[in-house]
């Protein structure tokens, strides 16, 4: 967020004095499955080349797709949780287009019933609350990877058809972004609803959530909106915010010069940081649209809309909504704890086990999160269970180990997936709060520090903090403090 | 609607077929034949129709989320016009 606060003021010191950036985005989300959209073959990312089709998702003549309840279902989900009119009667359309990415030539899209219509999305931006409308969300199948050899001169591509065919989740929002920190919270807003929806898994390295924007400009005050340009080839959020940047300069400028925008396709090149013509509005392409007639229409009924509204968890707002007020919880904590569902799902579980809301919450917002940092660790392949945080916290509870020694026992916690009472033993690391033992090593560096003690009695109070260290030193950290303190003074005397 | 040379050669494009010019003479004739006859429908009024676009009345045909076996690689590159090792070849593609 930092950098896109940074990038927005840049922005408002340099376009916005005198224009109005208008932004609107596309989103494509591979939904969770783990088949295809309309044939069996598995959704899984990684595998070796064209092992993951089948004559449908090749495009041989006479197959037969079938539609995947689950994407259709998941699908309807988002449509619904993005608070969209749900067409009751839906089909899905043939979109023609000539790319080696498409095995058909056609993409089977949707275009005259979209599954969801004019739903919105509310979104924050430092601390206010905005809508962003969304045009339509609808499912079509995605296409293949092609991979460009890399040797110079070359003149073939190669196709991998494994991803051809994975359900795809298409999202349009309106043109009612004006900033990056406007796109940046609509992007991190989207990706956290289809998270806790469990409609996709988002992971954007693996391409299941991209982004596409389409920018315009027009002077401050007006209500028209400027020639828009779309720009492609997103492949993260940072790009997403610089290529917006890159073309809002790039736009007020040509303005600047009386010159206008032509109505156009860009790329978005990653590396140069610059964005570059890939086809104007004359060259755009004619799609063609029509019925699928392999595919049946889908119609949803009264009774399949309810299961799919029940079936829409608690949402990340309302969710921190909650933990605000059940846990008394800051707004910040929750903020954190609700940003990833794995971290909210932990905290909910834990809570449930044991009633110290605000001990788990700070184990979870600190420590674990600085492991995961740390570590570069993938918060989703965390190895701790919730009854593994809730032991360890009771531990604590009791006083068995202190609380540096159970930062240790956390982190090995994290590495392995050991139980904590099982770390604990194989590492001797339970506190000592054995008074006579405690007693014999407080005696013995009394006695090895005359000059402290001197120090103490002379009235210099922190000496007394170098004796307990001391007497940690030597106990290894297990020694309990608040008895080693109370120990320790009455020994000194004052 | 009219068709007229320049229609034909746009579509043809589309089609990627590449039409002799004789061909697409005789092509201008049979489509402006064939949009005429089925002009004849807008003689109709179908203000109250909705518009069709299947011709059986059944909906909602969907699958399980279940795996069903792939088909072997070689099967999938058999008959392809070009490969190259384990993936399909095709000509360069810029964008």
């Amino acid at each position: 967020m930092i950098s896109a606060v940074s990038v927005a003021i840049e922005l408002q010191k340099v376009v916005i004095m005198e224009y109005e950036v208008v932004i609107g985005l596309e989103t494509h989300a591979e939904l969770a499955t783990i088949t295809k959209l309309f044939c069996g073959c598995s959704t899984k990312f990684g595998a070796e080349p064209n092992t993951q089709v089948c004559p449908v998702c090749l495009g041989m003549p006479g197959v037969l797709p079938v539609m995947n309840k689950k994407a259709f279902e998941n699908a309807l989900k988002a449509a619904v949780t993005l608070n969209c009119e749900i067409n009751k009667f839906t089909n899905f359309d043939r979109k023609s287009y000539y790319y080696p990415d498409l095995p058909k030539n056609y993409q089977i899209s949707q275009n005259y019933y979209n599954l969801g219509i004019d739903g919105y999305m509310d979104i924050r931006v430092n601390g206010f609350q905005k809508k962003i409308s969304i045009h339509n969300v609808h499912l079509e199948e995605e296409a293949g990877k092609l991979i460009h050899p890399e040797e110079s001169g070359a003149d073939y591509s190669l196709v991998d058809f494994n991803r051809a065919g994975v359900p795809l989740l298409e999202i349009v929002s309106y043109p009612d972004m004006r900033n990056v920190d406007e796109v940046e919270s609509y992007m991190q807003t989207l990706r956290k609803i289809l998270l806790y929806t469990e409609v996709s898994d988002c992971k954007m390295q693996e391409g299941s959530l991209r982004f596409e924007a389409s920018i315009s400009l027009r002077k401050k005050g007006t209500e028209k909106l400027g020639n828009r340009v779309e720009i492609k080839n997103l492949n993260s959020m940072k790009s997403v915010i610089k290529a917006i940047e890159y073309e809002a300069m790039r736009q007020s400028e040509l303005l600047d010069r009386g010159e206008t925008i032509d109505r156009e396709t860009r790329l978005w090149d990653e590396v140069g940081e610059k964005s570059q013509r890939m086809r104007s509005k004359e060259e755009s392409q004619d799609y063609r649209y029509f019925p699928e007639p392999d595919l049946l229409p889908v119609i949803i009924d009264e009774k399949w809309l309810s299961a799919i509204k029940a079936s829409i968890p608690e949402l990340p707002l309302e969710r921190k909504q909650r933990f605000i007020e059940k846990f008394k919880l800051s707004d910040y904590d929750a903020g954190v704890l609700t940003e990833e569902k794995v971290l909210a799902d932990l905290f909910d579980e834990c809570v449930k086990l044991l009633d110290l809301p605000k001990a788990f919450c700070n184990w979870i917002t600190n420590d674990l999160l600085r492991e995961v940092k740390d570590r570069k660790l993938d918060i989703n392949d965390l190895k701790i269970k919730p009854k593994q945080l809730a032991s360890l916290v009771e531990i604590i509870e009791k006083g068995t180990i202190s609380s540096t020694i159970a930062k240790e026992v956390f982190s090995e916690m994290l590495q392995t997936g050991k139980e904590p009472q099982k770390i604990i033993e194989e590492k001797g690391l339970a506190q000592i709060s054995d008074k006579g033992l405690i007693e014999s090593v407080v005696d013995k560096v009394i006695a090895n520090n005359p000059n402290v003690i001197e120090d103490y009695k002379k009235g210099k109070k922190s000496a007394l903090t170098f004796l307990v260290g001391q007497v940690m030193k030597e106990t290894k950290g297990k020694a309990n403090p608040k008895m080693v303190n109370e120990l320790l003074t009455k020994k000194v005397g004052v | 609607m009219k068709i007229d040379k320049k229609t034909i050669e746009y579509i043809a494009n589309l089609s990627r077929i590449e039409l002799s010019n004789q061909e697409k003479e005789t092509f201008v004739h049979q489509l402006s034949d064939i949009l005429a006859y089925i002009e004849k429908l807008n003689q109709l009024n179908t203000q109250d129709i909705k518009p069709m676009a299947y011709s059986i009345n059944t909906t909602n045909v969907l699958r399980d989320d279940k795996l069903e076996p792939p088909i072997s690689r070689e099967d999938a590159l058999i008959n392809a016009p070009s490969t190259m090792g384990v993936f399909f070849k095709v000509p360069k593609v810029i964008e």
